[in-house]
């Protein structure tokens, strides 16, 4: 079944943990893009869910750490993080190892895509469940792009992880779902923390939008380290969707720079099926 | 410098409750199982966050291990900048302290 619905939005752990010390319009407009998503992504029926994370350590680790994961378990347990921090407590999240594999093994037909029997998730996974499937009952399959350990997977690499997720969507019979999460510009758990590059995450997603390949894959690491902090290493989740929706274009539904998230606080698509 | 193995212990003690109380009990044993410079070591015994900030260690851990030292954000914040007043700027990383 060909992919049914192909997304991206933040993940930040101030979105949940810290939500009353930010501006409430912007963001219960936020909030409110969110739950579009929630409601789009439900209006695509689908029997499970890709997230494209990028995670901060909660499974991987500079002594063995993979460029690209994917989780194959009935299960996964998080958010690791502290729940008074997050403000989401802790519990099972149902997944599909029997989708996973074959998933997984079409995938390394173009990425040797590393396997995880186990996966905890972190806030980079748990913030975006608890808008998109507040019940936490749609089987997810995480994916991760390593975002945290340099050296990092090139940007074209991450596109055409995208892809290859794609093409194993489509070659299924179920429908499959995917979201990519992540920063746009942001210098998370630093002291400028808060800290946000709005004319570059617009022109981020000026090029996400258009799906423009060759401009999405124009950023040099030192660029985006340089003007989207080590946060914006993050736009691999993005650019990832961007490859899943090859030919298609996209929207933005929501950009908010919200400093208490410490993110520009983004909710995307892609218009499939063009 | 064995940044590496400074990361390796706050990602172990972020997860694993066991090796946390075995650090809270006796500190040196556990600390004897890294490769440490006495300045590393010092660091994640006093605990200075600030100075650990400055050694490079990546954000993402540094952020948990300041919350199980019992500092909120604000004061994890203050506690990076006071390391950079201290010790000078970050020595290695991707989490260095840039202009607003």
């Amino acid at each position: 079944m060909p992919l049914v619905f192909a997304g991206a939005c933040s993940h930040a752990p101030g979105i949940t943990g810290r939500a009353e010390r930010a501006d409430p319009a912007a963001r219960d407009r936020f909030y409110a893009a969110m739950d579009r998503l929630r409601q789009a992504l439900e209006a695509a029926r689908p029997d499970a869910l890709v997230v494209v994370a990028a995670e901060h350590f909660a499974n991987f680790f500079m002594n063995n750490m993979p460029a690209f994961a994917l989780g194959m378990a009935d299960h996964y347990e998080g958010p690791i993080e502290d729940e008074r921090f997050l403000r989401i407590a802790r519990r099972r999240v149902p997944g599909n190892r029997d989708l996973s594999e074959r998933l997984i093994r079409r995938v390394m037909d173009d990425v040797d895509v590393a396997y995880a029997e186990e996966w905890l998730l972190d806030h980079g996974i748990a913030v975006p469940l608890s808008f998109l499937t507040p019940r936490f009952d749609l089987p997810v399959i995480p994916a991760n792009i390593n975002c945290q350990g340099p050296p990092l997977a090139p940007l074209h690499r991450a596109y055409v992880f995208g892809r290859a997720l794609r093409a194993a969507a489509d070659a299924v019979p179920e429908r499959v779902a995917l979201i990519g999460t992540g920063g746009l510009s942001h210098w998370p758990a630093t002291p400028n923390s808060g800290k946000i590059n709005e004319a570059w995450d617009r022109e981020f997603l000026r090029r996400w939008t258009a799906n423009d390949k060759a401009a999405l894959l124009a950023y040099s690491d030192e660029e985006t380290y340089r003007e989207g902090g080590q946060g914006g290493f993050e736009i691999r989740t993005f650019i990832a969707v961007a490859g899943a929706a090859e030919g298609s274009t996209g929207e933005v539904w929501c950009y908010e720079p919200i400093p208490i998230f410490a993110v520009g606080c983004t909710v995307a698509v892609m218009h499939l099926g063009q | 410098m064995s940044l590496y193995y400074v990361q390796k212990l706050l990602y172990q003690l972020n997860r694993d409750g066991e090796l946390r109380r075995r650090f809270q009990g006796d500190r040196e044993a556990v600390l004897a199982g890294y490769e440490l410079t006495a300045e590393e070591r010092g660091a994640i015994a006093a605990p200075d966050i600030g100075l650990l900030y400055v050694l490079g260690v990546n954000g993402q851990l540094l952020m948990h291990y300041a919350a199980l030292c019992g500092l909120e954000w604000n004061a994890y914040l203050e506690a990076m900048r006071e390391g950079i007043r201290r010790h000078g700027p970050v020595r290695a990383g991707v989490y260095a302290m840039v202009p607003d």
